[in-house]
């Protein structure tokens, strides 16, 4: 292999890698704020994409793309209203299936309203065929806009749940939801809010992906699994690790798919995600204190 | 008194509407039940959709028209969601439970495969849409499909690269029904043709982008690249051949034939060649051409209807039901084995998307010139010429 051939490689599973990230980050705020992982996520990003592809038609992408957002967070907060702060008994396991019954009822819903044609945002910059050359080898600059949006997204997430009050009162509700109840935390509150800011997000990351994924009513499921596969193997909770994760998981994949079968590299990655499971619970960047305090 | 002949009334009215649900039954009962299998929803619903909607159209016109032989069609269609599991127990229920004469469908050819031996053991008729070639190889005698040959295609494929002088290819297909019969096909004609396939890889239905496998085939300085797979894959190949610069023709198969993939390819999409039926080139065909009234018709139609542009995909749904109908008129009976056999001998039926002629050896009907070769100019379909 000569070197363009191998950097070929390496910006195929960048593109691959900064999809599975994008879509990681999501799972870790609702897991932040309440602990359980929202298997909807997918449908979020879905939605946000669907929503900005017609709202295109009529507005500039920008504002076509920010419209989607603020409504897909809207939805977000309706879902938790409506469904997930009507449980009378919150166990985690049981949120866990309802979150999985909304996905199933947003796919159903986004097949009612637009069919199950596959659609696409076009390209931010450029079209499908303009690239960026970087050393004899070639990557769509929409590749580029997946990373810089997911870096603006920790960058604004970490600092978020670290400083802010209201996102160390999520991080509380998760830890303890009485304790942090005592403390005067509105925790249904918290809970709605990092719905609707995963919603967000998650629309967010369905909008800057769909150039390069396109968009059909049904691509949430499996575009969520490998987000949720990620966001373990990172270390759930914690967003930048999510990108790392992504990042090396796709770039492991097209190292596999360059020496075997392209076959292999769905197995390559859930034997990794085995291994982390068996030797690292607590994820390749989380602690394991952390980890087994979660536990409790 | 009064209350007594309340009863009676009472029990009139009972005896009434028995009588008249008899009655209605009877008369459904002179309905030729045809069942229907369609992946309206899930990850092959853009075959299933125009499949479902083209029956339902067709019917509505026959009956509309008298029906066959004096008698209406009842269409049942049931939605599979593309999967096999689903299929199976539908085509059992459609069978068993709605007894009907012949079922229309699948969509996908792993479902088709799946539910192959239950009709041929219940003698029900299937007019399969999809298009693997083990649908009809081994030839079970009452399992019939309606799209062309896949082998026909690849062969097409081949002719135009034998002109082009392309001898070196590398194959990408997804890793389902569609994409392995592909690939098996183009494996076993590419020696005849002289053609070597440098490389050839499964992908995941599922995958999001493909420049990784684009990249490997690259490394093989190919002269083309043949891609075998339904959508979404479709359009990103295009796209991302373009993108690490892999500069040579892109050949994709006959499951390219609606003008949405081209759409989202965007303008990468330009250029690709695949062979395809005459149904998105109608309009362009010359007048002589036997194939070009029904087309010009069904397209019309079915586009005035639905507001949606026309896919080969619905014209196989058309094509199964004319080919049913046919049979039908010329056994003069609705028994299943007369049918069967009427359809065996079918010749020069004119469908959307060829002329069939059966025999109880070939069970498809469609020669090679079903095929016409297509390519991608400013986002419209043509007829590629060398």
């Amino acid at each position: 292999m000569n070197l363009p051939q191998v950097v070929q490689y390496c910006f195929a599973g960048i593109t691959v890698g900064s999809i599975y990230a994008i879509v990681a980050i999501g799972f870790n705020i609702i897991y932040n704020a309440t602990g359980i992982i929202n298997f909807a996520q997918g449908e979020f990003l879905i939605v946000g994409a669907m929503l900005a592809i017609s709202f295109n038609h009529f507005v500039p992408l920008p504002v076509a793309i920010f419209l989607a957002v603020v409504l897909t967070t809207i939805i977000g907060g309706l879902v938790e209203i409506v469904f997930i702060r009507q449980v009378r008994n919150p166990s985690v396991l049981r949120l866990i299936v309802i979150t999985i019954g909304i996905s199933i009822l947003m796919r159903e819903a986004m097949l009612h309203i637009w069919d199950e044609k596959v659609r696409s945002l076009p390209y931010f910059t450029g079209t499908g065929v303009s690239t960026v050359t970087i050393l004899g080898a070639h990557i769509s600059p929409q590749v580029l806009w997946v990373l810089g949006v997911s870096a603006v997204i920790v960058m604004g997430l970490t600092p978020f749940f670290r400083f802010t009050l209201t996102g160390r009162a999520m991080r509380a509700c998760a830890d303890d939801r009485m304790a942090a109840r005592l403390c005067g935390i509105n925790d249904r509150w918290m809970v709605t809010l990092s719905f609707m800011l995963s919603a967000g997000i998650g629309a967010l990351a369905g909008c800057v992906i769909s150039p390069i994924t396109q968009t059909q009513y049904d691509m949430g499921a499996s575009l969520a699994i490998k987000g949720f596969t990620v966001a373990i193997l990172g270390g759930l909770g914690n967003s930048m690790a999510a990108v790392a994760a992504g990042l090396m998981l796709g770039l492991v994949e097209a190292f596999v798919m360059s020496q075997f079968d392209v076959a292999y590299k769905e197995a390559v990655s859930i034997v990794i995600l085995l291994l982390v499971l068996v030797f690292r619970p607590s994820g390749l960047f989380g602690k394991r204190e952390i980890a087994a305090m979660r536990t409790l | 008194m009064v209350k007594q002949l309340a009863k009676v009334v009472e029990v009139l009215i009972v005896a009434l509407a028995l009588c008249v649900s008899v009655v209605a039954k009877a008369a459904d009962a002179q309905a030729i039940r045809v069942g229907a299998i369609f992946a309206v929803t899930g990850g092959a619903a853009n075959l299933g959709g125009p499949e479902a909607k083209t029956a339902e159209m067709l019917v509505e016109k026959i009956n509309k028209e008298g029906g066959i032989n004096g008698q209406k069609i009842e269409l049942i269609v049931k939605d599979s969601g593309g999967k096999k599991e689903n299929a199976v127990s539908l085509a059992k229920q459609l069978i068993e439970e709605d007894k009907v004469l012949a079922i229309i469908g699948p969509s996908t050819s792993g479902e088709t495969m799946a539910i192959k031996n239950i009709c041929q053991e219940n003698k029900t008729i299937l007019l399969s849409c999809a298009a693997a070639e083990d649908i009809v190889n081994p030839v079970a005698s009452y399992v019939f499909k309606t799209p062309q040959k896949d082998s026909d295609a690849v062969r097409r494929i081949f002719q135009v690269m034998k002109a082009k002088g392309i001898k070196r290819i590398g194959v990408i297909t997804s890793n389902d029904g569609f994409g392995m019969a592909g690939g098996k096909q183009l494996a076993n004609l590419a020696n005849l043709a002289g053609i070597t396939i440098a490389i050839s890889e499964a992908y995941d239905t599922q995958d999001t982008d493909l420049t990784g496998v684009l990249t490997k085939v690259k490394g093989q300085d190919v002269n083309a690249v043949v891609n075998w797979s339904i959508v979404p894959a479709q359009s990103m190949v295009a796209k991302n051949m373009k993108q690490i610069g892999l500069d040579v023709p892109l050949f994709q198969s006959h499951g390219y034939g609606n003008i949405k993939y081209v759409q989202a390819g965007g303008e990468a999409a330009n250029g690709t060649i695949f062979p395809c039926g005459r149904l998105l080139i109608a309009e362009q065909l010359p007048d002589n051409n036997p194939q070009k009234k029904l087309l010009v018709e069904y397209k019309k139609d079915y586009e005035s209807r639905y507001k949606e542009d026309v896919s080969t995909f619905g014209g196989h749904a058309y094509d199964a039901l004319l080919i049913l109908v046919e049979g039908i008129k010329k056994a003069r009976s609705t028994d299943k084995e007369k049918v069967r056999e009427a359809i065996e001998n079918i010749k020069g039926l004119v469908g959307t998307a060829g002329i069939f002629n059966f025999t109880p050896q070939d069970h498809n009907g469609l020669g090679m010139d079903a095929f016409e070769m297509l390519t991608v100019k400013d986002g419209k379909f043509v007829i590629y010429k060398n």
